[in-house]
């Protein structure tokens, strides 16, 4: 685990009611907002990083200091505070504030040193630009699309780090290494790997190969959903995200 | 934090939807569809080494309306023993309490994509009567489909057709719980107005109807309030016009101006093929000859030839 990007600690520490996050981040109590927005940057900085770098062209120091900005200014004077989930998808919202944000910095011509001056946040950027040397879907892609899959990107890593943990924890080292070998590397890999070559590699009966790898998806896309949950404006929205990733109901 | 490939995010969104089927004899291979009630999975029976289609309830497994839904389609999917209906090979329940049952894995295209308007008429009417065949099976077993369209019929490679999605047919008969389903285009107006609870098997003939007039015209027929249909003819002037007849027969508005059943329809389709008269279409004088003379070509043919043999022979020997 990266622990530039554990700002407030594991999202599953925050109040594990619906959709509570994206009010908490308007709360009045000062201690609930910090941990909340906490919360949401962990979850979006690095999608808000990515946008600003792709779609509005911005150098690798200019995104930086926009993307520190950005959230140090929302934070501040509560940009979060207006979102209304009966309008758009907070991710949406996100996106927009995101945009407006960079345009009046560009219209305003100021750089650095945004909210108060020095780096208030500790992220991360030198690895972030590794991975989008390796990106193939940011050129060209709809801003919105764009967003979304980095957003998806997060999301799905933090949960694996979530598996990775609980597996550890729960004595399920092999199902995380059968998930990962087959999930996770299974789909970058030069020749598609099968079940039965998984067995065979693992010295283990196919039945149990297949029990354990549903076993971590189950648990995964569990995981997914407790951090969606989080992250999301509504029940709604929750719904309709899941939806859209699963193309299932919420189980 | 691991990073993921554009790849790997895809098979995850897959995966993570696949259902847990611990303690059953299959494993799952790959998401093929997703309806209201259900996903549908193609999975590997491992006993008994083949592929099947297995269709798992997407609702929560606490939503009782959702699953006696989906245990009444699977058991009524199962009476109906045909050739031209999938088979239904098992039901249960999954560890997460979701109903699921398996079925043959149906390979091939569906009509509304095996089928285009180059296609030989004959050619596009084969399948059509087959699915006629099995829709009729299932009215003479008291069923009606009630979502009967191009998309949920499949074309096998050696032309073998299956009809699908069983998820709304109900017995024929009236219903106090009636509800609204079917599909827009193909839905007979009685099955989409307060008239839900009488609908009987002339829905499906709408539907069949409609079926053909797609295949005639490459089109739904025009659906919503104030739609007029247009005649098939006016899209091409080569379709026949007593096929024509019996694609309106079967669309008509008013229920007791249809034909009584799905087989009454195929009957006539198949007089149409076989070049006989057909129900739906009164002729006039010179289209019973002319029928006649295609059905009787040979017959004709070699007759004027023994005449004109005659008369020649006839001519020859008198010079």
């Amino acid at each position: 685990m990266d622990h530039d990007t554990d700002l407030g600690g594991p999202a599953a520490a925050f109040p594990a009611t619906r959709c509570t996050l994206v009010r908490a981040a308007g709360s009045a109590d000062p201690a609930v907002r910090r941990q909340a927005a906490e919360t949401l940057i962990a979850a979006y900085w690095k999608p808000v990083y990515k946008y600003i770098r792709v779609k509005w062209r911005s150098h690798n120091e200019d995104a930086k200091d926009l993307t520190q900005a950005f959230f140090a200014v929302a934070v501040e004077k509560g940009f979060f505070d207006p979102f209304d989930p009966a309008k758009a998808r907070f991710r949406t919202f996100v996106r927009l504030c995101v945009d407006g944000f960079v345009a009046n910095e560009r219209r305003a011509n100021t750089r650095l040193k945004r909210g108060g001056g020095g780096e208030l946040l500790s992220l991360d950027f030198a690895a972030v630009e590794g991975e989008l040397r390796r990106q193939e879907s940011a050129a060209g892609a709809d801003p919105d699309d764009f967003f979304r899959q980095e957003w998806v990107r997060e999301l799905f890593a933090a949960a694996v780090d979530d598996l990775r943990r609980q597996c550890a924890g729960s004595g399920k080292e092999l199902h995380f290494k059968l998930f990962e070998r087959y999930d996770l590397d299974g789909p970058d890999a030069a020749e598609k790997l099968s079940y039965a070559s998984l067995a065979e590699e693992f010295g283990l009966p196919q039945t149990q190969v297949t029990n354990y790898l549903a076993f971590a998806r189950r648990l995964f896309r569990r995981l997914v959903l407790e951090r969606l949950r989080t992250t999301t404006g509504s029940e709604d929205e929750f719904r309709d995200e899941v939806w859209r990733l699963f193309g299932g109901d919420v189980r | 934090m691991s990073w993921l490939s554009d790849a790997t995010l895809l098979h995850l969104c897959r995966v993570a939807d696949w259902p847990d089927l611990t303690g059953t004899r299959y494993d799952c291979v790959d998401k093929i569809g997703q309806g209201g009630m259900g996903a549908v999975f193609l999975a590997r029976d491992r006993e008994l080494d083949r592929q099947v289609a297995l269709k798992v309830l997407s609702a929560a497994p606490d939503d009782a309306d959702a699953k006696a839904r989906m245990v009444a389609e699977a058991r009524l999917t199962a009476r109906l023993e045909h050739p031209g209906i999938v088979p239904v090979h098992d039901a249960g329940v999954l560890p997460d309490g979701r109903f699921y049952y398996a079925m043959k894995l149906v390979r091939g295209k569906r009509l509304d994509e095996q089928v285009s308007r180059t296609t030989a008429l004959a050619e596009r009417l084969q399948p059509f009567q087959k699915m006629c065949d099995a829709v009729a099976f299932a009215h003479a077993h008291g069923i009606v489909h009630r979502d009967l369209k191009p998309q949920n019929v499949m074309v096998g490679p050696f032309g073998e057709v299956l009809v699908l999605d069983w998820g709304a047919a109900r017995e024929i008969g009236p219903r106090a719980d009636a509800a609204v389903v079917g599909t827009p285009g193909y839905m007979a107006p009685e099955q989409a107005t307060a008239n839900v609870a009488v609908v009987d098997a002339r829905a499906d003939v709408y539907a069949v109807g409609g079926i053909l007039y797609f295949l005639l015209t490459g089109r739904p027929p025009a659906y919503g309030p104030g739609a007029v249909l247009a005649r098939p003819r006016q899209f091409d002037r080569a379709i026949p016009r007593p096929l024509e007849a019996i694609c309106l027969k079967a669309l008509a508005p008013d229920p007791g101006r249809r034909y009584a059943d799905v087989a009454d329809l195929a009957a006539d389709v198949a007089d149409f093929l076989a070049r006989r008269r057909v129900r739906a279409y009164p002729e006039k004088p010179f289209e019973v000859v002319l029928r006649l003379a295609t059905t009787y070509r040979t017959v004709l043919t070699l007759l004027l030839a023994y005449l004109l043999i005659r008369i020649l022979l006839l001519v020859f020997f008198r010079s």
